[in-house]
């Protein structure tokens, strides 16, 4: 079930009448079936590249600035959302230590995707990995799945969601890499907005004149868990 | 005659009653049409929306005029700026009468957004 038909019932609808008019009816049915072209189109691929030497540690400021943005409580009990966390590394042998951001990588192969049982679980057409949230029924598949652990379970109702950020109980959610911003044709996300030590880099890696692909060919740059091939599309620099 | 006469009177009076006790009156904020005449909204808004919530979150088309915020913006009440704060608020109001349930407002936000902006700011 990789990609959903949401034009399906029109299809049944209208297949019928077609079938008997058309010359051609494979032909005629193939295009009432796949519609009109996708907004989010598969030539773009939203990622970023976060450059863990600028990222100061106890600078919260992309956490704060993903709160306001999708209208999180900002709490971290166990029970509350978070998009996206601060997570602190040290290498016991060099004693180097590192902070950086982490949040749902939006995998090229993801694996919450091949789990979800209704669906909900999907990719859009330009690699922003989302919830559909009319189809989840909050099993959290997807949750157990996902190796950055990157999915939040909604546990109690909520009042006063954000209108463009709809969320509700019973559901999964993540990072959506601001893809309300997106579709309004803002270039930028919330928390790379607000990082002041511009450490997080946010634009199309499948466009080769973007800075973010240039600084992926010049710079080195690693993914998080490489070894499941899973291909996320947010990269760190000198992790 | 006349006993006919007062008789349909009567029928025409207790259905003209009736019609009027039982429908909703609904606070229906700016009011307006911005998508379709009433009429036509009244029997397909929900088809609307269960196209463009697909088109929405699935493919990124966001045809913001059919869209549930839109919707919202013009049909809040003016006084609270809600859809479901109240018995007579537009949608809950005539959701009521058709005993049809919503679940829309358990997500989607039920105020205007420049009354959550407004909250925002304090």
């Amino acid at each position: 079930m990789s990609d959903l038909n949401t034009q399906r019932r029109q299809f049944l609808k209208t297949s019928l009448g077609a079938a008997a008019v058309a010359i051609a009816p494979g032909m005629l049915l193939f295009d009432t079936a796949h519609g009109k072209a996708e907004a989010g189109s598969s030539k773009v691929r939203w990622g970023m590249l976060i450059d863990t030497a600028q990222c100061k540690d106890g600078c919260n400021d992309c956490v704060t600035a993903c709160n306001k943005e999708n209208g999180l409580s900002g709490g971290t009990a166990a029970t509350d959302s978070q998009w996206i966390r601060k997570i602190e590394l040290k290498d016991i042998r060099s004693g180097r230590e590192l902070s950086l951001p982490m949040m749902c990588q939006h995998c090229e192969e993801p694996p919450c995707v091949d789990v979800c049982p209704t669906a909900a679980s999907f990719k859009r057409a330009d690699g922003i990995v989302l919830v559909d949230r009319h189809r989840c029924i909050g099993c959290r598949y997807c949750m157990m799945a996902c190796p950055y652990k990157a999915r939040s379970f909604v546990h109690e109702p909520l009042q006063d969601q954000k209108p463009d950020v709809p969320r509700g109980k019973g559901t999964v959610e993540s990072c959506t890499l601001c893809v309300h911003r997106l579709d309004k044709g803002q270039q930028n996300t919330a928390c790379a907005e607000a990082c002041k030590n511009k450490a997080i880099l946010f634009g199309n890696l499948n466009d080769e004149n973007s800075e973010i692909a240039q600084k992926i060919r010049s710079v080195a740059s690693v993914q998080v868990r490489a070894d499941l091939q899973l291909n996320p599309g947010i990269r760190y620099q000198g992790l | 005659m006349k006993l006919l006469a007062s008789l349909l009177l009567c029928l025409f009076v207790s259905v003209a009653w009736a019609a009027e006790g039982d429908t909703p009156k609904l606070d229906i904020g700016k009011g307006g049409q911005c998508v379709r005449d009433p009429q036509w909204m009244r029997k397909n808004h929900m088809h609307l929306l269960m196209h463009q919530r697909d088109e929405t979150v699935r493919k990124g088309n966001r045809i913001e005029q059919d869209g549930l915020k839109n919707c919202v913006e013009c049909h809040a009440s003016l006084s609270d700026n809600s859809v479901i704060a109240r018995d007579d608020s537009f949608c809950v109001g005539c959701h009521r009468y058709a005993a049809v349930k919503i679940d829309c407002f358990e997500c989607h936000a039920s105020k205007r957004r420049t009354a959550l902006v407004m909250k925002d700011g304090k």
